[in-house]
């Protein structure tokens, strides 16, 4: 057998800790970035990462609280195993990082300070300041660069991942780049591809993503036959600042400290905010939730202000949608001290002083749940057996995923601070599989031609693309109609006909890509047949993204169709309201059966997702509703506890801790 | 100028039943291959609230046509995280080394009388128009060892305990994005671009390029990375081959001290503070030798 050697796709954290692994197992690991790795998206993320820690233990926390939040948040949609070994991996990971060197926030005493994240009691998040990813990133960009000193890594920055290559038998026997400067290309044979090439953001045009979260390495791998699980669930942040370019993060805390969030009762009132009167201004999420007030839970607030703006038409803007956050009303002295880092960052890139003036805000597409399908092997203790060639890999023998461009940790909604972890952790945990992984498919000279015929067919494709000078159609413009229809359809709120309309109007674009012209046909950093040929390769997963939505009738986590809402409980008497309840229950029961079902596509001929369902592996905790301000959520809850109580004890007898499902 | 484009014509973005958004009239510096000519051209971009340099080379790859209407190629430039954290897109903007995802049109057309001007980085060789090659920044980092020599990545439970003070003091140091500012900022780095000699071989000219590298000055950025390192209770125990990197050929000697780097950093890292303390760590370092040899 030849020297192993794994090509790893992007360098993001998933990509530089599987990397930094497999080269201190002895693997030469050739690595692909479309940007030098310490620029990877990873360095975006600012709360922290989740782990079990001395204090939260002695508090009562365990890593089963730490799984168990995690598929909660998730609304049960991911198979239980590999989140649980993730959670248990949990206190290992966050020590290895702090011996890395990254600067963690201190206690006095000097050990790691922890914070406090959505979806759970304990303080389980280790932070570095406003800017954990960029530490956590650089830590393991410099193992990395290390190992490649010592001759163990190559990398391969500026590249551009095009296609697997597969041999007859459909196993995937390396890859086919692109040099982004020269514009050669170059097949790298490798024994197992590994994808980290994170998440899709570009496909809604503008969003939280870097530029580089095209998505099109996955989609690549989509096209040339991996399965994509859960493609609908898209995590949107609540607040945003938009931006002509890019959507920046508004930190939660600036409504913790009292923003009000509002819009003018008349449609783009063309006033200076601070001269609109008070009874001319909608503050829309205190008079919908005058519990709650601008505090709502993060979906409902997301909700609430896409809908404010789409569907009533009462953006401030009206070519860009956003309503205001407006902090004036508190003293200047009191939000420098309590805000003053986040409001910085709006007036670096607004230019404009939010002490002074209302902020501009919008929800934005934030994090990828959904991703390439793939396989584990559940060890005996329910959780991920290390060093199965199973853990991690594609539904394509030999090509692998981790980081968030696979769908396996997070289900139907991710847990703030739980991204940075499943990264780190998939990275870490599939080296040993890669390494059983060349054993068992080992090469042993793979014919050439093979990949010479895969190069030809790219540098074909290439070359049509150079050719198309005459085209009608701009593909930066083609980009920004694709981002604006998923935005308004395939965020927030979801409706089956507006989706099957998009799904339409998406093929009809995809048509009409076919005519997009070169600005550029020279063969010299590129950049315009690059976009290009990365915009062709959007329309996949956006056609997965929206039938996936369109057939999902229910509602899960970031997936919200208001026809298939569970209201909560209205009437008021006793034993009515008992009654309510327990019907509440059956549908629940019965969505359940239905609905909790992986959503896999396959990409069919002529590009059309063909999609199935696949069981999720729930035995270890079984569902439960998810019940955060719902009316009446207390009587849901007796009932169904009592149902649980009655199941359990059922089961019980036999010492179970329910029915095992079969991983697929 | 800018006065009328805060007018409220713009604020709704409704271009359609009001008057044409002013353009803004862009100079950029364009060459189009690695060690070609540069030549100038410029291009007009309709005003939008909120631009930011980035947004205006977006709209001028979409529309790929200078001020005149010929058809060109579309600028090529570096951008990702457009939130100045990935250190991609630096450029000399109104001749200042500067990020163009925080560079606001409005405020830049203030400071250069209604026009931006866009040229590449002038210390690193460019591969096309605002493109440079900024490999020998990354080279830099593997001289100094820029890591935490750890045993493996293996569960050996926490880092060493370190107190809030020393935490404090590294962080801003580890908040480094590699964007080369104070590198095209300081008089004493000076641009390397070796060209390709007839019949060498790829590997001869990188064998060539990295040894031109090696003996040319490290940078700011590198030394205030060596000084974080040699901070870590674990990096410091190969502090002895740090300082031999910093007082070799290209280390901290050539430094003259004009403080550009400090001025120039998006992220206000101290940088000379860095530099102050890797002189007095090299003197120390020095002296000790003396006496050990």
């Amino acid at each position: 057998m030849a020297e192993p050697r794994i090509l790893v796709v992007g360098g993001g954290l998933a990509g530089l800790a599987c990397t930094m692994r497999l080269a201190e197992l002895g693997v030469h690991v050739d690595l692909v970035s479309l940007v030098p790795v310490k620029r990877s998206h990873s360095v975006c993320a600012q709360g922290g990462i989740n782990s079990v820690n001395a204090l939260t233990r002695q508090q009562g926390d365990t890593e089963w609280k730490h799984f168990d939040d995690t598929v909660y948040g998730g609304d049960f949609l991911q198979h239980q195993p590999p989140v649980k070994e993730m959670a248990d991996w949990g206190p290992r990971i966050v020590d290895l990082m702090d011996r890395l060197g990254v600067p963690f926030n201190r206690t006095t005493e000097g050990f790691r300070d922890q914070r406090r994240f959505g979806g759970t009691l304990y303080k389980r998040t280790s932070f570095a300041g406003a800017t954990t990813g960029q530490q956590l990133l650089y830590a393991l960009d410099e193992q990395v660069r290390r190992r490649e000193v010592e001759g163990l890594v190559t990398k391969w920055e500026f590249w551009d991942f095009l296609t697997p290559v597969l041999d007859e038998r459909g196993r995937c026997r390396g890859a086919v780049c692109q040099d982004l400067v020269t514009m050669q290309f170059r097949a790298f044979q490798a024994d197992a591809v590994v994808l980290a090439s994170g998440g899709n953001g570009l496909i809604y045009g503008r969003s939280t993503m870097s530029m580089v979260c095209t998505g099109s390495a996955v989609s690549r791998a989509y096209q040339a036959g991996a399965w994509y699980g859960n493609g609908e669930f898209i995590q949107v942040h609540p607040t945003a600042i938009p931006g002509a370019d890019k959507l920046r993060l508004m930190s939660e805390s600036a409504r913790g400290e009292g923003g009000r969030v509002w819009v003018p009762r008349k449609p783009q009132d063309p006033r200076d905010p601070r001269e609109i009167p008070e009874a001319e201004r909608c503050y829309f999420l205190e008079e919908r939730y005058p519990k709650y007030g601008n505090l709502v839970p993060r979906d409902i607030a997301t909700r609430e202000i896409f809908d404010i703006c789409t569907n009533e038409g009462l953006s401030v803007e009206k070519d860009r949608l956003c309503v205001y956050l407006d902090l004036t009303h508190i003293p200047r002295e009191t939000l420098d001290r309590k805000l003053g880092g986040i409001l910085e960052i709006y007036e670096k890139f607004q230019g404009v002083d939010p002490r002074s003036m209302p902020m501009k805000i919008f929800p934005a597409v934030h994090y990828s749940m959904g991703g390439l399908w793939v396989d584990y092997t559940r060890s005996g203790d329910g959780g991920m057996l290390e060093g199965s060639p199973r853990n991690q890999q594609t539904s394509i023998p030999g090509l692998y995923a981790i980081g968030e461009c696979d769908y396996q940790y997070h289900g139907a909604n991710r847990l703030g601070a739980n991204s940075l972890l499943s990264c780190i952790f998939s990275g870490l945990f599939v080296a040993p599989s890669l390494k059983a992984a060349r054993e068992e498919g080992s090469r042993g000279g793979e014919p050439t031609k093979l990949f010479d015929a895969a190069v030809r067919r790219q540098e074909e494709r290439h070359r049509e693309l150079l050719s198309r000078t005459a085209g009608t159609e701009n593909p930066y413009d083609l980009h920004q109609q694709l981002g604006g229809l998923m935005t308004r359809v395939a965020t927030v709120v979801r409706r089956n006909e507006q989706l099957a309309d998009a799904y339409g109007e998406v093929c009809q674009m995809e048509e009409r890509w076919r005519r997009c012209a070169v600005s550029d046909t020279g063969n010299w950093t590129n950049q315009n047949v690059v976009f290009t040929k990365a915009l062709g390769d959007m329309f996949p997963v956006a056609k997965v993204i929206l039938k996936g939505a369109l057939l999902r009738d229910e509602c899960r986590g970031a997936h919200f169709k208001p026809q298939f809402s569970m209201p909560g409980i209205e009437a008021v008497e006793p034993a009515a309201k008992r009654a309510e309840a327990e019907r509440w229950c059956d549908r629940f029961e019965e969505n359940t059966r239905k609905w909790l079902k992986s959503t896999i596509a396959a990409c069919g001929p002529g590009g059309e997702p063909d999609i199935s369902y696949q069981d999720v592996d729930t035995s270890l905790i079984p569902p439960r509703p998810r019940l955060y301000g719902l009316v009446g959520a207390e009587v849901i809850e007796e009932v169904w506890k009592e149902r649980q109580a009655a199941r359990s004890a059922a089961e019980g007898l036999t010492g179970g801790v329910g029915v095992a499902v079969a991983a697929p | 100028m800018i006065r009328a484009i805060d007018g409220d014509a713009l604020r709704t973005g409704d271009g359609r039943s009001r008057q044409a958004a002013p353009l803004v009239r862009v100079r950029i510096l364009r060459q189009d291959v690695a060690g070609g000519e540069s030549y100038w051209e410029r291009f007009e971009v309709p005003h939008e609230p909120n631009m930011n340099v980035i947004s205006l080379l977006q709209k001028i790859a979409a529309a790929a046509r200078t001020q005149d209407g010929r058809r060109v190629a579309p600028v090529a430039w570096d951008c990702s995280c457009l939130e100045e954290v990935c250190g991609s897109c630096t450029m000399l903007i109104n001749g200042r080394t500067r990020m163009a995802c925080s560079a606001l049109v409005d405020k830049l057309l203030e400071e250069n009388g209604g026009e931006v001007e866009l040229r590449p980085m002038s210390k690193f060789p460019v591969v096309r128009d605002l493109v440079v090659d900024r490999r020998r920044l990354f080279r830099s980092l593997e001289r100094v060892q820029a890591w935490v020599p750890v045993d493996d990545s293996y569960d050996h439970g926490p880092g060493p305990r370190i107190s809030p003070e020393q935490q404090q003091d590294a962080y801003p140091l580890s908040e480094c994005i590699s964007c080369g500012c104070c590198l095209e900022a300081c008089p004493q780095f000076t641009k390397i671009e070796p060209v390709l000699r007839d019949g060498e071989s790829d590997a001869d000219f990188e064998a060539r390029r990295r040894q031109a590298f090696d003996a040319a000055f490290l940078g700011a950025h590198a030394i205030s990375q060596a000084m974080l390192f040699n901070s870590h209770p674990t990096g410091g125990m190969i502090a002895d081959e740090r300082m031999e990197s910093l007082t070799g050929r290209g280390g901290i000697q050539i430094c003259g001290n004009a403080q550009n780097c400090v001025a120039v950093c998006p992220k206000r890292i101290p940088l000379t503070r860095s530099i102050a303390r890797a002189g007095r760590a090299a003197t120390v370092w020095a002296i000790k030798k003396l006496f050990d040899r």
